[in-house]
């Protein structure tokens, strides 16, 4: 720190042979809110100091001031691009230490929910990622395609971003009218422009030099470094919890893991593509196996009671009072929750003290581990080579920074 | 599966073992200060184990949990000499991952207000790194061997730990200094 104030005085500073630069925190060219204080030999990187941080919120400390349902709001703003992801993870770790057993219709209106989110969040990764090279039409048509599937989840969910959709037990609301042949639709302009964005970028002579070979990840730093999702499989492990350690509805779907081999940015921008594809089978699948039957478990002590029985009978009444003033009564103990976000393992510990307000609540975000990773992946290479390794990381400051 | 990884611990290693309980991916172990370093290796190298990855790690401020329920979160053995009420301030909390074994667990250690230190784990996973020097922003507690051991979500100048339970919900915290104003005129510092 002390070393990056110094050298915030002046922007950049000879030492001996080698230039100390400062690098963010609003870099153009990086989407994402950290600052990186690099020491330059030339182009080369001989030392970097990152400083994330710049969007902390305080969401662990927030959490505990309010009740368990209270927190969910706040859970939309850790990874912002796939806000659903963090809905379902969080309730479900709440389902999980109270042992709640959710709807199978629930369970697949979450998958798809997630799914969808995925898709967002694979999408910006791409886009901002070819924006940041330089190339400004796959920007474009990833976010187009994004702006394809946002009016899907607002229909779904009544927001685009600040989703909140999951309730403790259940969901906000069934599906709404004609939502599949909506989705439907909607893929299909997502495969078209996914395509585009493809034939823009996968062989494009500038896009592949600058990929290629470039932040080079070892299958044992990134085991070590506690890398999940892309950039652990990129490296070549098959280790996918969607398939491995499969929760909601993902053990009846067919999928394949999308796993590399080099470990390099190209891998990882083949492996988001190809999960984007994999993501949209899936959604597929889940929109021809939909069960029916109810979305909230029938207990009024988890789930809101419908209006008609709050207005017309006192049990009613009396069970969304008691929810709604003295939260959900959540059994003392603990639990730990993962799911497969959209840069890797999210996972919820929760504490509770037995009664309607959370003890503890710590979330395990993705990119923070991948953080920690970074400065091995970009020193000794070209200062150029941090901008795609960057992106590929994907690094969400909501999510990182809490 | 897990329970009989419990057993094994216990039978390999009885002085580290505080207490366990073994409820599926829930299974979870307290850990003495002493062994943790002896007992994280054994779990990431011996086959039987093959923790290879340190997913978290975190920690619980337990000083405003109802002591009758710690029992709960603090699986404690009785003839280990403490009891759950009296159990100390702060826990560490790491959870492993085996993916080759397709398993998991969470460890503990327990960790007194008065000697708030904890061996560092950076030289056996790169991601203790990182998650220890969150744990050391939010809660204080001094990671003995951590090569660089200092704030990563706050910035330096920030006073206090926010998730201890003491720090409250409204903190404020200072502003920085102002930086000294110099008179043009070349006479001493303004009024």
């Amino acid at each position: 720190m002390t070393a990056s104030i110094h050298a915030l005085k002046q922007t950049a500073e000879r030492v001996g042979d080698d230039m100390i630069i400062n690098m963010g925190p609003s870099h153009p060219a990086t989407h994402g809110t950290v600052k990186f204080v690099l020491t330059l030999d030339g182009e080369t990187i001989r030392d970097m100091d990152i400083t994330i941080g710049y969007l902390h919120r305080g969401f662990e400390k927030m959490a505990e001031a309010g009740t368990w349902q209270q927190v969910l709001p706040y859970t939309d703003r850790l990874n912002y691009v796939s806000p659903l992801i963090n809905n379902v993870g969080y309730v479900g770790a709440v389902e999980k230490l109270w042992g709640i057993e959710i709807t199978p219709r629930c369970k697949y209106i979450r998958t798809l929910a997630c799914e969808i989110s995925r898709i967002t969040d694979h999408l910006t990764s791409l886009g901002a990622g070819a924006l940041e090279l330089g190339g400004f039409a796959p920007f474009l048509f990833g976010v187009q395609a994004r702006e394809v599937l946002y009016p899907i989840v607002e229909e779904l969910t009544g927001a685009r971003l600040t989703t909140s959709y999951t309730r403790i037990g259940g969901l906000r609301h069934d599906l709404p009218e004609g939502f599949g042949e909506l989705v439907e639709s909607g893929l299909c302009k997502v495969e078209d422009l996914c395509t585009k964005v493809d034939q823009l970028l996968t062989r494009n002579r500038i896009f592949y030099d600058r990929m290629i070979g470039t932040g080079v990840l070892s299958q044992k730093d990134a085991i070590s470094s506690g890398c999940t999702g892309i950039m652990l499989r990129c490296t070549g492990v098959d280790w996918d919890l969607r398939k491995h350690q499969p929760y909601l509805a993902y053990d009846e779907l067919d999928f394949d893991v999308i796993v590399g081999q080099a470990g390099d940015n190209y891998d990882r921008y083949l492996c988001r593509m190809e999960e984007v594809r994999q993501s949209i089978k899936m959604i597929r699948q889940l929109l021809k196996q939909m069960p029916g039957g109810p979305v909230n478990v029938k207990d009024w002590n988890v789930v809101l009671p419908p209006k008609h029985d709050v207005y017309n009978s006192i049990e009613g009444m009396i069970a969304h009072f008691k929810l709604v003033t003295d939260g959900h009564q959540v059994p003392a103990g603990e639990a730990y929750y993962p799911i497969e976000g959209g840069n890797g393992e999210v996972g919820f510990y929760i504490v509770s003290q037995g009664n309607g307000r959370p003890y503890r609540i710590h979330v395990r975000p993705p990119c923070f581990y991948a953080m920690g990773i970074l400065k091995k992946l970009c020193v000794n290479h070209m200062l150029a080579d941090i901008i795609p390794t960057f992106d590929t990381l994907n690094m969400i400051g909501g999510e990182v920074d809490r | 599966m897990h329970a009989s990884l419990i057993e094994i611990l216990r039978a390999e290693k009885p002085s580290a073992i505080l207490g366990s309980h073994g409820l599926g991916d829930e299974s979870t172990l307290i850990v003495t200060r002493d062994h943790l370093l002896d007992v994280m290796q054994w779990l990431r190298d011996d086959p039987r184990a093959r923790m290879e990855v340190l997913i978290d790690v975190t920690a619980v401020d337990y000083s405003e949990y109802p002591a009758h329920l710690r029992q709960a979160v603090s699986p404690i053995d009785e003839d280990s000499g403490n009891s759950a009420a009296e159990l100390p301030r702060y826990e560490v909390v790491y959870h492993l991952l085996s993916m080759s074994r397709g398993h998991r667990l969470r460890i503990k250690v327990l960790v007194t207000e008065q000697d708030p230190h904890v061996p560092s784990l950076c030289d056996l996973w790169i991601s203790a790194n990182y998650g220890e020097r969150e744990t050391f922003d939010m809660y204080g507690l001094q990671f003995d061997g951590h090569p660089e051991l200092k704030r990563v979500l706050l910035y330096e100048e920030f006073e206090g730990h926010p998730l201890r339970k003491d720090y409250p919900q409204r903190g404020y915290q200072p502003l920085m200094p102002m930086p000294e104003l110099v008179n043009y005129e070349g006479n001493d510092t303004a009024h």
